[in-house]
């Protein structure tokens, strides 16, 4: 039980990191319509710029604030100067736009600090805590905690601002918005702008478990675009709820299935993940898109 | 002097020129039809003001020239466009839809009466307030859209084809709404139709365009008193 018990939590930690991703996904995808493969590239370039300043001496919590406010800038610049371009276009295009983005960002990174992994310092102490018998780590419950309250705070902000609400006004028809006053592009910069801030936490989050590399957070990406998807795109405590859940099914299954172990582990969630699309096509927590025709 | 003038304004889509000089004056406090067949440039005239094309001439504003603007810019100004095809945000609630019409408004207070005006302008909206604008009928959605745009008090209103596409029944109490809100809020407007009878319900003069160029203009008494305006738009 108390094995079992580790398991889940470790599963929901590492369902955390994928959940930071997924919320910037699912945050492009409701203020642009758009999902960006780049993400996780632009998530690595910011965690690198809080890694060069850690190593000019710059103390850890205020490189990691100045990397976060990096990312927002990153983010809104990206938009305004590549992304605005295509977008209400040809969503094809858009995507392949993004691609286009990850490997120019990955290179970026490591024409600046090589593909070799480095140790990244961690924010929580090493240790354990024991929660009714089981002994949990630090690192496992700060990352579940960090990310508990990104959700809310971007819940809140859909649901309950003004700015979410003209976010939200704007995914859904642009043009129309304009129409009320709504500054459009100002909106969109800070809609990428906020995403890239929230992946840049994932980054500075799974940093020292994975080291930093440019690649660090290719697989990642690809669960946290499952968790996105699977949560329903539109939903924030979709995509969280759906990333813990990976995280767990994918730990579990590589705990007690032995055929599958290690190796075929990452295939699991996949298999859940087709075969609740298949029945519900809109997510586990998406709303189902109403058209009147 | 008016509160909106067009002046000698042209506009085109790439190569295709849609406008060619339409000049129009809307007075303060007053109501413009603008009339035509399909393809007259009725709709490519407001997009104009809106700054949804590109345009050369003059548009005056309260005596300051708007061409060139984005279209949020003119709509801060308070000119607001409820577009050909209703244009809601079919994701959005109807409240939400009203409350995003009014974005630039801080008056929390007066924002809460106004809903309740709307709702009261067009029950129908009430019974579906928590509704997805896209799960509303065709009119409830055009109702939608003019309750938006006076969400924003804005000073000049422009309605495109507002019938387009309704029951007649539907049309006329959208119509009746319209003619409530030009009295009661004091809102001058600039009226697109192709179904004149329901324009002049509004309007006080109107101007017939044709491919793009003013073909007529003047009161409503003398509009409907020319054969050729009776012939073309009201039925014989």
């Amino acid at each position: 039980m108390q094995y079992f018990i580790q398991v889940v939590v470790d599963g929901v930690a590492t369902g955390a990191i994928y959940g930071a991703l997924a919320l910037a996904i699912v945050l492009v995808n409701r203020a642009t319509g758009l999902i960006n493969f780049a993400q996780g590239a632009m998530a690595v370039m910011s965690t690198f710029v809080a890694f060069g300043l850690i190593r000019a001496g710059v103390p850890l919590l205020l490189a990691a604030v100045v990397a976060i406010v990096f990312a927002f800038a990153l983010g809104a610049f990206l938009e305004r100067v590549v992304v605005r371009r295509f977008e209400g276009g040809d969503p094809d295009s858009a995507v392949v736009v993004t691609i286009g983005l990850l490997v120019l960002l990955g290179g970026i990174s490591a024409l600046f600090f090589g593909y070799e992994p480095q140790p990244f310092p961690s924010f929580f102490p090493l240790g354990t805590i024991n929660i009714f018998g089981v002994f949990v780590s630090l690192r496992s419950v700060g990352t579940i905690v960090i990310l508990l309250v990104a959700m809310v705070l971007l819940q809140v902000l859909f649901r309950s601002t003004k700015l979410g609400l003209a976010m939200r006004a704007v995914a859904d028809n642009p043009r129309s918005s304009a129409l009320s006053g709504l500054p459009v592009s100002r909106l969109l910069m800070v809609g990428w702008g906020l995403a890239a801030a929230l992946g840049a936490i994932a980054g500075l989050l799974v940093a020292p478990q994975l080291f930093i590399s440019p690649g660090m957070l290719d697989f990642a990406l690809v669960y946290a675009l499952a968790a996105a998807i699977l949560g329903g795109l539109d939903s924030p405590v979709g995509a969280v709820v759906s990333a813990a859940f990976i995280g767990v099914v994918e730990g579990l299954a590589g705990a007690y299935i032995d055929f599958i172990g290690d190796d075929l582990k990452i295939a699991v969630p996949f298999a859940v993940m087709i075969f609740i699309l298949v029945l519900r096509p809109q997510g586990l927590f998406g709303r189902k898109v109403v058209v009147r025709v | 002097m008016s509160l909106l003038e067009l002046e000698n304004i042209t506009a085109s889509y790439g190569h295709a020129q849609a406008l060619h000089g339409v000049s129009l004056s809307l007075p303060a406090g007053g109501a413009v039809g603008i009339l035509g067949a399909n393809g007259a440039g009725k709709t490519t005239t407001l997009r104009a003001i809106s700054g949804m094309v590109k345009t050369t001439g003059r548009i005056l504003f309260e005596g300051k020239d708007i061409s060139g603007l984005s279209p949020d810019r003119v709509a801060r100004l308070g000119i607001a466009h409820v577009p050909e095809g209703r244009g809601s945000l079919p994701q959005l609630s109807v409240r939400d839809n009203l409350l995003v019409g009014a974005y630039q408004r801080r008056d929390r207070k007066q924002i809460a009466e106004d809903i309740e005006y709307c709702l009261d302008l067009f029950p129908n909206l009430r019974e579906r307030i928590k509704s997805n604008a896209a799960a509303l009928s065709g009119g409830e959605q055009q109702m939608l859209a003019v309750a938006r745009a006076v969400m924003a008090k804005p000073r000049v209103m422009l309605l495109d084809e507002a019938s387009l596409g309704l029951a007649p029944s539907t049309s006329r109490r959208v119509y009746e709404a319209i003619l409530r809100l030009r009295r009661e809020a004091q809102l001058s407007m600039i009226v697109v139709e192709q179904n004149a009878v329901l324009a002049f319900s509004v309007v006080d003069h109107a101007t017939v365009l044709e491919t793009g160029k003013v073909a007529l203009t003047g009161d409503k008494a003398e509009l409907m008193g020319m054969d050729a305006v009776r012939r073309a738009y009201l039925g014989g």
